[in-house]
């Protein structure tokens, strides 16, 4: 097809009409082009244009491909089987623990830790009081356990355990207690430890998680000095770690955090990572636990 | 040992969906230990699905599975209390099976 | 994404004529038998049709592929292949990037329907292919580019 234009003049000089003849040809080889890319997309199962959903609205359908069937299921039910069956050195289950909701009862107890208790006279976390039956009632080496890396040996066991009680508390509400003068020391410990600038990076917990709509690429950073939400922050923890395919309970959540800071990890157990949960779980007062929960 | 697969089983409109989350590291072979050391590939090779003691489903895994492998499938078919059972075998030789009823 | 699918065109023919000058097509088998190591060790699609003695599979809107656009981590992509065609014997996840681009294969029997889903790692942002071989020999798919993004602290 011979093309009419007249002699090209610069854009501004080419008549109206040569423009509209070009643009028909070239939409129409574009349309029988377009229809077959139309029926195309119709039949796939996906949208076609990224360009109309932002990255954000892509990553929560991601996460919301994966929400139901959460590997976390696989823990719980070893974690199950893990409180109930007799181990260690004295052979006994732990299923005279003491979470703090009296000695067996573990609905409910996830909600309401860290709390305060009597026989070991300080503010215990989940995973640290799971240490101390272990060590009470199953007669294993509490420090040697402390000592052992994240994912390896009796760590697993613990995050296991830490799966299956958390589940136990699914869907309520945090209420972690400030009744005792000790509790409200960890929490202003905590605070301040939260605060707090150090390392190479002069970060502090706050840097990342002090204000509202802060964002590392595309992990958007809840803020943890109020409540960030049901199922965020405080509560969005243990959870299913699909980078690592492991079970991170809050000790390692918060140890890992000091590493990413290019601190040292103040240690499982320790009183650091200890009122820092205290600080948060007051802070996320009525959130609604989803854990053990899922992320990236 | 390995450790037990979840597996849910739900009969609807003439149809059993069945999900399966299965505990294995599906190791590929490729990635280094600290040390430089290469962890040895182990990953489930062949998975089985049967229905009242028929098999209706098998599968071949490459060790690009993510770990933790699910499974999902739909049987034409089967009602509540029927039973359905998931196996498989890795690479060492590693075998599982485990069993639910169809709700 | 017309240039990419007529690279792939052509890559298929050149599949295509290499399975026609070497190995006759094999139809795919109803049990598992033993375990191909030859396919799941492809690490191209023209080498895994030769693999699985297979014909050039053609894009069909028959075939459905469900995945994400984005995975906030590569290590899990949960992807769904399923189509609506009778008489399926096989069907197939191929990430093309991968190292080996084979992640499974399923074998189909009358007792299930051809839809299936699992999760796969994916070492990059790649296309990913579900493929229904059927029981005349017939392979078709459907395709989508996931993108793998590395999120948050990197770790």
């Amino acid at each position: 097809m011979k093309r009419q234009y007249p002699d090209w003049q610069g854009p501004r000089n080419r008549p109206l009409e040569a423009v509209r003849r070009h643009l028909t040809r070239v939409f129409a080889r574009a349309g029988v082009f377009a229809a077959g890319v139309g029926l195309l997309a119709a039949g796939m199962a996906s949208p076609c244009c990224a360009q109309s959903k932002s990255p954000a609205d892509s990553i929560a359908e991601y996460r919301k491909m994966l929400a139901d069937d959460n590997p976390a299921e696989l823990f719980e039910a070893k974690g199950e089987e893990l409180w109930k069956k007799a181990r260690g050195p004295k052979n006994i289950s732990l299923e005279a623990c003491d979470l703090g909701k009296g000695p067996g009862q573990v609905a409910g107890a996830f909600v309401s830790l860290p709390r305060y208790f009597a026989d070991t006279g300080r503010v215990q976390d989940l995973e640290s009081r799971l240490l101390t039956c272990m060590q009470v009632l199953q007669g294993f080496d509490a420090e040697q356990i402390a000592a052992t890396p994240f994912g390896k040996a009796e760590q697993v066991s613990l995050a296991s355990l830490v799966a299956w009680i958390a589940a136990q508390s699914r869907g309520l509400h945090f209420d972690v207690p400030q009744g005792r003068t000790e509790e409200r020391r960890m929490y202003e410990l905590g605070k301040q430890i939260f605060f707090y600038r150090a390392g190479p990076y002069d970060f502090a917990c706050a840097t990342c998680h002090g204000d509202d709509g802060k964002r590392i690429r595309l992990q958007e950073l809840p803020r943890l000095t109020a409540n960030p939400g049901d199922g965020v922050g405080f509560a969005a923890w243990p959870a299913y770690r699909l980078s690592t395919g492991e079970l991170w309970g809050m000790q390692r959540r918060i140890n890992d955090c000091f590493r990413q800071q290019r601190f040292p990890y103040p240690g499982f157990g320790s009183e650091v990572t200890i009122a820092l949960g205290v600080y948060m779980g007051v802070n996320a007062r009525g959130a609604e636990s989803i854990a053990p929960a899922l992320k990236r | 040992m390995a450790d037990p697969m979840k597996i849910r089983a739900q009969a609807a409109d003439g149809k059993t969906t069945v999900r399966v989350l299965m505990a294995h590291e599906m190791e590929t072979g490729q990635r280094k230990d600290p040390a430089g050391k290469i962890i040895p590939a182990w990953y489930i090779q062949q998975v089985s699905a049967q229905l009242n003691g028929a098999i209706v489903l098998t599968a071949q895994w490459g060790p690009s599975i993510s770990k933790n492998p699910f499974l999902q499938f739909t049987v034409r078919g089967g009602k509540a209390g029927d039973r359905v059972a998931i196996s498989w075998i890795d690479n060492s030789g590693e075998r599982r099976s485990d069993e639910a009823t169809v709700s | 994404m017309y240039s990419r699918r007529a690279a792939l065109s052509r890559s298929l023919q050149l599949a295509a004529l290499m399975v026609a000058a070497g190995i006759l097509p094999r139809l795919a088998r109803a049990d598992s038998g033993p375990y191909d190591k030859a396919a799941f060790e492809a690490k191209s699609i023209p080498d895994l049709l030769k693999a699985l003695g297979a014909a050039a599979p053609v894009e069909s809107k028959d075939v459905t592929l469900t995945a994400p656009d984005i995975a906030e981590n590569g290590a899990v992509v949960p992807i769904g292949a399923a189509t609506t065609l009778p008489d399926v014997k096989r069907m197939l996840v191929l990430v093309e990037k991968n190292p080996a681009v084979l992640s499974a294969i399923f074998e189909i029997s009358e007792a299930v329907e051809p839809v299936v889903a699992t999760r796969v790692k994916m070492g990059q942002t790649s296309n990913v292919f579900a493929v229904a071989m059927l029981a005349d020999g017939r392979m078709l798919f459907a395709q989508k580019e996931v993108k793998v993004t590395l999120g948050g602290c990197g770790g």
